[in-house]
């Protein structure tokens, strides 16, 4: 089966993001009411597994292994199968 | 071992830069140095020929996902075994920069309890926010179990430039001051960032030029035979590197750089 998984890769809370307070100080300035921007990675990863849940295991893999580090990384998955 | 039968290999890959300084300042010492890509490196697989390995900076697969990630994931993938040998045989593994993201995210360094599965810490992104290339002063906080260091007396301060825009040294939040404890206990604290006259950074910019956990420069491992660290030392060398030569009278012949690569020559000379 081919699934689509979609990995998003942010900061865990509380870690310093300076790129989203450089990109929020410049919406700021040029006129929008804004709080706080948070910057996140998203890779979609196109691959085949026998289930939606090895697809899963698979993507967990993944980011444990490459896409996220954990000291400052938090991860979400979303597993869609492709017809 | 005679210093011109000691064998460096400096790793490049696509991104890499300052190897051909790295290379310079081995044989400048009387050493041989090579410049390997990794490619030609898993084909040889002939590390063990080496007595010293370094990860220069750079920029490696364009600092994709993050510093240092992809080219330490392609290494565990291809060359696990012979960098483990490598590292069982405490001959030493140098990361400059981009190496040293390199060594953190393979996790080899800090290496707590040896290689870890996973990364330990992380180097991410500057505070202030962006790439970062300036001379700055750095305090020599070992107490003599690195061996990148042994021609550098304790508390001495150097000057060596950095180059980066992602070099802010972090532990997990919830275990920071436990694993700085940790890290002095052990003696894997190296280098810090502090001012000309030697007093800590305390985070602030821009004697400390990333926002880095208590001004963390540079770490070594258990052994004190991997050590990493943001400055680039071959950059200052030679006198003529250094920014302010045109205005000075006299200069020693040499920079603060290359007081680590005498030391790293002298612990080959000695244990092999």
């Amino acid at each position: 089966m081919k699934y689509r998984a979609k990995i998003e890769v942010s900061l865990k809370p509380g870690h310093s993001d300076p790129e989203g307070e450089t990109t929020a100080r410049l919406l700021k300035e040029l006129g929008y009411t804004v709080s706080a921007v948070n910057v996140s990675k998203v890779y979609t990863v196109f691959l085949e597994a026998e289930t939606s849940k090895e697809a899963a295991t698979k993507a967990e893999e993944m980011c444990r292994k490459l896409l996220a580090n954990p000291t400052k990384d938090n991860y979400t998955i979303a597993i869609e199968e492709q017809k | 071992m005679k210093r011109e039968e000691i064998r460096v290999c400096i790793l490049r890959v696509g991104g890499t830069n300052c190897d051909a300084e790295t290379q310079r300042a081995f044989q400048e010492l009387g050493v041989q140095a090579e410049t390997l890509h990794v490619n030609e490196l898993a084909k040889r697989r002939n590390l063990l020929d080496y007595q010293a390995l370094v990860f220069p900076g750079g920029f490696s697969f364009g600092d994709y996902v993050r510093a240092g990630a992809i080219l330490a994931r392609w290494l565990s993938a291809k060359l696990d075994n012979e960098i483990r040998a490598f590292v069982d045989d405490n001959r030493p593994i140098l990361g400059i920069c981009n190496g040293f993201q390199v060594l953190v995210e393979y996790g080899l360094l800090p290496g707590f309890e040896g290689i870890s599965e996973y990364p330990e810490a992380t180097l991410a992104a500057n505070i202030p926010q962006g790439y970062n290339c300036r001379w700055i002063y750095l305090k020599q906080e070992n107490r003599g179990k690195c061996v990148f260091t042994s021609k550098v007396p304790a508390g001495s301060v150097l000057r060596i430039p950095v180059a980066h825009s992602e070099g802010r040294f972090l532990f997990p939040r919830e275990k920071q001051q436990k694993l700085l404890a940790q890290l002095v206990e052990n003696d894997l604290l190296v280098f810090r960032y502090c001012s000309k006259s030697g007093e800590y950074a305390e985070g602030k910019y821009p004697a400390n030029p990333n926002g880095s956990f208590h001004d963390i420069a540079g770490i070594c491992n258990r052994e004190g035979t991997i050590f990493g660290l943001m400055p680039h030392p071959e950059r200052a060398f030679y006198w003529w590197q250094q920014p302010d030569w045109t205005r000075q009278e006299r200069m020693p012949q040499y920079g603060d750089g290359k007081l680590i690569f005498e030391s790293i020559v002298d612990y080959l000379t000695k244990k092999f």
